[in-house]
């Protein structure tokens, strides 16, 4: 990875009280790439995407965007790079007493003083992007789940922007939608010439779209390459986790106790 | 130990307490600091009006007409004894604009639009909507709470108003209509005996204290709800509760100023 950084994460710790949730990360996102970072529930990956969006302080360590120290921004500077940041919340987080057409119209019309026939060709042709063209009038609530996260998709390009972040954006998506939804992501990135994290543990339609992964276990990076790189992963956590096998470093078994002895069971 | 775990807990609790105080006192002060964008786009405030204000008129007006109603048949029946049925007029319109009206109808709207508000705002926590709009660089306290506050604090009054209107309607119907009063007196001792100043401005600025304390409870309780079903119905359940407490406390505050040495 060797173009420009758009993103860079360096020595990021992070503690909720005292208990610790991200030791040490070290991240580096090129202008342009699309770059997954996987894991298991939990350990740490969406807290990572809200260090980047600067919804959290660092303990340690500082998330650089387009070479600002995100936790060092004010207010107004904060605001002014998230409006240059799109997310996609794991269901979309669609505004739902809002129409399709509003839900895709509302940072335009909040960030831009765009004259409404404008808006309503730019909403139209996201809306033509994600293959929704049609369901303008349609209120979240009428949408299938697959259809749902491409309007909060479109809503999320509607300002075009730099830098695109996923979080769990495979999420209870039947098989179609699921590639639908990865293939567009895909897409929109190289045509928007965006740079776009995913956040994911859908080992194998991610495998198919990004250009490198991050592999995180319990708040530290134990993995990274390319896809072809993770999948001949000899590391035994990464190959559990991309095989989907039931047992192995990840224990099929809460660590509960003593079993036997709960029964009255005599060893 | 348990009474040194009971003194622990009550401490805890008012640490809480406090704690939470602070919150929704400085979720207070930024509702008033991010105001700019409700007066700049009015139609924000306006359609709020309409999901607060105008959809709890029915049990605004209902209920006014019926305890209108009930104060002309227990007011007729008190001043029958000493022989001043003519004063039903005074006697409910006063009852109504200086205090049935700003805390009835401040209680109904605490139970309609108060626990409306908490719900959806906390279900927009919930689902992640308050979040996005913060990840789009939209402050939700400019965009989300100010126009409601300023939607409840506007539609009070205006409800106290229509609920104070209707309960007279409601005693003269009983007084007049039904059991026989003189209408002329009814209404000529009611206008005398009301004054705009000392009744009615009193009445309104009542409504519009509750109407802060109301909207203002409703709002941090769904802003500050824990993002699960438990937490959503928890904060709806604390908004008609504090509200009401609230209206209660403010009322006898409020009446005790304005009120005292009549």
């Amino acid at each position: 990875m060797s173009s420009q950084a758009l993103v860079e994460i360096s020595d990021v710790n992070f503690a909720y009280d005292s208990r610790p949730i991200l030791k040490g990360i070290n991240m580096t996102f090129p202008k342009g790439k699309l770059i997954a970072i996987m894991g298991l529930s939990g350990c740490g990956k969406t807290t990572i995407l809200r260090h980047i969006g600067g919804v959290l302080r660092p303990t340690r360590g500082y998330v650089k965007v387009d070479g600002q120290v995100m936790h060092e921004l004010d207010h107004d500077n904060l605001y002014r790079m998230r409006r240059k940041m799109g997310m996609l919340f794991q269901f979309g987080a669609l505004f739902t007493d809002m129409t399709v057409y509003d839900n895709v119209a509302f940072q335009m019309r909040e960030h831009t003083q765009l004259p409404e026939e404008i808006i309503h060709d730019m909403v139209m042709m996201k809306l033509h992007a994600v293959g929704l063209y049609g369901t303008q009038n349609l209120m979240p609530a009428e949408l299938s789940g697959g259809m749902a996260r491409r309007v909060a998709l479109a809503r999320t390009i509607a300002l075009d922007p730099m830098l695109i972040m996923y979080d769990e954006p495979f999420a209870g998506l039947d098989p179609i939608s699921l590639t639908v939804v990865g293939q567009l992501i895909r897409r929109l990135n190289d045509a928007l010439g965006a740079t776009s994290i995913v956040v994911t543990h859908d080992v194998q339609e991610s495998l198919k779209i990004v250009d490198y992964i991050y592999f995180v276990s319990d708040g530290a990076i134990i993995a990274e390459g390319t896809a072809d790189d993770i999948r001949a992963s000899g590391e035994a956590f990464v190959h559990q986790f991309v095989h989907g096998e039931m047992d192995g470093p990840i224990p099929f078994h809460y660590p509960g106790g003593n079993y036997k002895q709960d029964l009255g069971v005599r060893a | 130990m348990p009474v040194a775990r009971s003194l622990r807990n009550i401490g805890h609790r008012v640490v809480n307490a406090v704690w939470r105080a602070g919150f929704a006192a400085r979720f207070f002060a930024m509702t008033l600091l991010y105001s700019g964008t409700s007066f700049r786009r009015f139609h924000l405030v306006v359609r709020e009006m309409f999901s607060s204000g105008v959809m709890s008129l029915i049990i605004i007006l209902v209920s006014g007409m019926f305890v209108g109603m009930v104060l002309g048949l227990q007011g007729y029946e008190t001043l029958k004894r000493y022989g001043s049925e003519s004063a039903l007029g005074t006697l409910v319109a006063l009852s109504l604009v200086r205090e049935l009206g700003p805390v009835l109808a401040a209680l109904l709207f605490a139970s309609r639009a108060g626990s409306a508000m908490t719900a959806e705002i906390g279900l927009m926590k919930a689902t992640e909507q308050i979040s996005a709009m913060e990840m789009m660089a939209v402050n939700p306290i400019a965009r989300v709470v100010a126009p409601r506050f300023w939607a409840g604090v506007i539609s009070m009054p205006l409800l106290s108003a229509m609920f104070s209107a209707m309960g007279v309607f409601g005693g003269y119907v009983v007084g007049v209509v039904l059991i026989g009063v003189d209408e002329g007196s009814f209404w000529s001792q009611m206008q005398s005996a009301v004054d705009f100043q000392h009744d009615v401005l009193n009445g309104v600025i009542k409504s519009f204290v509750f109407g802060v304390a109301v909207t203002v409870i409703a709002l941090f309780e769904g802003y500050d709800a824990p993002p699960t079903a438990e937490g959503v119905s928890g904060a709806t359940t604390r908004t008609v509760v504090q509200s009401s407490l609230a209206i209660l406390i403010l009322d006898f505050i409020l009446t005790a100023f304005m009120f005292r040495g009549d």
